[in-house]
């Protein structure tokens, strides 16, 4: 480890999986939280537990808001887990001095949010701090859920079964990027931010088996893939044109220097289904989003490895991100 | 025009596999091996990023080049950003890959988070309400990049001389590549890289500003081919197989594969903006290949005011300062060796954790090579 934490820590790539491992995991183990899962899942399996922290700048963007990011974000990793979001914590940590109009537009979107979950917030806290103590307004959630489907986990992966996506990747990453300040980008792209549970209930109610499912949040779809290959000792072979990116994502990738595929996503994930259910699987995510795809598969060639196949016969190694995601100069 | 049409046709299976098929024709009526030094790092990622050494015959090689602006920066240099941004009253600021670069005392990610304020902009211009946001600060712009990037510190200076902008000085780091590409071919040492490079596929970004004219003394002294190519992967396709056609035709010329941007001349008025205020410096030392001539600029003397080597000249230091003894980035950066074979490579030095300065740019080779990896 480095002697003080730098932006890279949290980057959902390698630094950051070395901070969790050494730092928390470390003073924390237990059985449950080595499971490394998008939630614990506690009780014998009938509850599934999370939390997550949002701290998104800036707070408003296309198509959501630190709100609507706060409900999503902790709701879809319940919802990853098999679990039907129930109760909901809120805590709010507020810069002195922010406006009380804006703190009343999220705390709205968080609510129109936790109707789609069918969730409800149970428990809150609320600390107002000097100003520069934090960015405007920092907020958790914690969530529990109830799980309807069993079993779900990133170790199952064997050879042959099918990875997909229930959408096009990389557009919150992207919409973020170009809303920061000094980058001076516009476009029409929307934040992909969504709760997922209503897809997860389709694909639970129609009876496909579900081997492995998460969303590709933090390091994007890149992040979750290289995770599976490690966590099932398996090789997942991607196709890249078959990888569903929006021309406004690849536009933006290509004027900075970046891969959709590690781009944070908030409404993605990423499935795993045996090759027998893949038509129905792809089906069912495709009566939300037209641009979902089946876009690999497991193999045995490179153990732990991820690879990206090209459509003219080469192939490479898709690793996790390192570093802050930043603009390359030429 | 839209953005896509830039790349779009340029990433085309059916074009690549042709010219996969032209280069694999070619290759068999060569008379020996040739390797092909790409000069530039953004070629290094394109070649890597694109598995395109999986599609070339046995006989054609690549050789990895110095052209990483971030990668040949020397270490002492590097602490210069770092002292710099260590000031109480300054904020540097400088473009993305310089952030996580380690010099001696650590790499600006590291300065940040000990409280300096370091920011990264996409064009230099962005230092300007930066400047006017923080009017009781010292922005320090930390230049850094080869022809290309160039102007565009060229155009920030211009802007705060006209708008007498009094906070924002310059800190220069420019370097040239015919220089460098001419320290690489022209020592006599029979057991030099010198006789390793065939031929130079030129970075195209630099021509667009500079023209190919830079690079009319390799065929015509020193008798290496050289193609200004694009950076897509049929550019690099396309532009290997204009070299192959050379060898085979026994031609040895100056020739341009990126037309659709690059000409003889290059941007006329982007080279007067270069002149105007920047002249060259008598040696610039190179991380891994060190002092080359010429290589390197600096602002004018005029412009002293603003130029903050001068200006903080008490607290830069100037003692070279070596890179560890195991790594072997500067015969990477000369074409000596690849990366795979550096004993450090992918254990002790890692892109979390470069030792060398090839592993630090996602330009870099070493990069390149970790990141993507060699599956032939």
């Amino acid at each position: 480890m480095t002697k003080n934490i730098t932006l890279a820590h949290g980057n959902g790539g390698e630094e950051n999986r070395e901070l969790i491992e050494k730092i928390f995991y470390k003073h924390f183990k237990n059985d449950i939280l080595s499971k490394s899962e998008d939630s614990a899942v506690i009780e014998e399996g009938r509850l599934a537990f999370t939390t997550d922290s949002f701290t998104v700048s800036p707070l408003f963007f296309n198509g959501g808001d630190i709100g609507k990011l706060a409900i999503c974000g902790t709701c879809n990793d319940l919802a990853m887990m098999g679990a039907k979001p129930k109760y909901l914590s809120c805590s709010v940590i507020i810069e002195e001095g922010f406006a009380t109009k804006d703190l009343e537009t999220i705390i709205q979107s968080m609510q129109v949010e936790l109707e789609i979950n069918g969730a409800i917030v149970v428990s809150g806290d609320t600390k107002v701090v000097p100003r520069g103590a934090v960015d405007k307004i920092f907020i958790n959630t914690t969530g529990i859920g109830e799980i309807e489907y069993r079993g779900i986990s990133a170790s199952n992966l064997k050879e042959g079964v099918s990875i997909l996506v229930n959408r096009d990747i990389g557009s919150h990453g992207a919409t973020i990027f170009m809303a920061r300040e000094g980058m001076g980008l516009h476009s029409t792209l929307e934040t992909d931010c969504a709760s997922l549970y209503p897809q997860i209930k389709a694909l639970i109610d129609s009876g496909i088996e579900i081997v492995a499912l998460r969303d590709a949040t933090r390091g994007g779809v890149c992040a979750v893939l290289n995770e599976w290959a490690v966590s099932s000792a398996v090789c997942i072979e991607v196709e890249e044109e078959h990888i569903p990116v929006q021309e406004q994502v690849n536009g933006v990738c290509e004027m900075l220097g970046f891969e959709a595929v590690n781009l944070a996503n908030e409404g993605t994930f990423v499935l795993a289904v045996s090759k027998e259910d893949e038509a129905k699987a792809l089906e069912i995510l495709q009566r939300t989003h037209r641009s979902s795809a089946i876009i690999g598969t497991v193999t045995k060639q490179y153990q732990n490895r991820v690879i990206l196949n090209s459509s003219w016969g080469t192939k490479r190694f898709l690793d996790l991100p390192t570093g802050e995601l930043l603009p390359r100069i030429c | 025009m839209q953005l896509k049409n830039l790349y779009d046709n340029f990433r085309d299976s059916d074009t690549i596999k042709a010219y996969a098929q032209i280069i694999a024709n070619d290759a068999k009526k060569l008379e020996r091996p040739i390797n092909i030094m790409e000069v530039c790092g953004g070629h290094t990622h394109t070649i890597m990023k694109f598995g395109l050494p999986q599609l070339m015959p046995q006989n054609i090689n690549f050789i990895h080049g110095p052209g990483c602006p971030v990668c040949i920066m020397p270490k002492e240099r590097i602490d210069h950003a770092y002292i710099l941004a260590m000031q109480s009253d300054v904020i540097l600021v400088t473009l993305g890959d310089m952030i996580k670069v380690p010099g001696s005392k650590g790499s600006l990610q590291d300065a940040r988070s000990k409280g300096a304020d370091v920011r990264f902009v996409y064009s230099p211009l962005d230092t300007l309400p930066i400047a006017k946001e923080n009017p009781d600060k010292k922005i320090i712009f930390f230049a850094i990049g080869f022809e290309t990037t160039t102007p565009m510190t060229a155009v920030l200076v211009e802007q705060v001389l006209k708008l007498k902008i009094p906070n924002i000085v310059f800190h220069i780091n420019h370097v040239t590549v015919p220089e460098v590409m001419t320290e690489l071919v022209a020592s006599k040492d029979a057991s030099s890289y010198n006789n390793k490079i065939d031929a130079f596929l030129g970075p195209s970004h630099v021509s667009v500003i500079s023209g190919s004219k830079i690079y009319d003394k390799f065929p015509k002294e020193y008798k290496r081919p050289v193609v200004v190519t694009g950076f897509e992967p049929v550019d690099v396709m396309h532009g290997i197989s204009m070299i192959l056609k050379q060898f085979v035709e026994k031609r040895c010329e100056l020739e341009i594969e990126y037309k659709r941007s690059v000409s003889y001349d290059g941007n006329i008025k982007a080279q007067a903006l270069i002149e105007k205020y920047f002249q060259k410096v008598s040696l610039f030392r190179w991380r891994g290949i060190g002092d080359v001539a010429d290589s390197g600029l600096r602002l004018r003397n005029t412009f002293q005011n603003i130029d903050a080597e001068v200006i903080y000249k008490d607290i830069l230091p100037t003692t070279p300062i070596n890179d560890f003894k195991l790594c072997i980035c500067g015969d990477i950066l000369r074409g000596m060796a690849k990366p795979h074979e550096c004993t450090i490579f992918g254990t002790a030095c890692k892109p979390t954790t470069p030792i060398g300065s090839c592993m630090v740019s996602s330009e870099g080779a070493c990069a390149a090579y970790y990141k993507y990896g060699n599956l032939l």
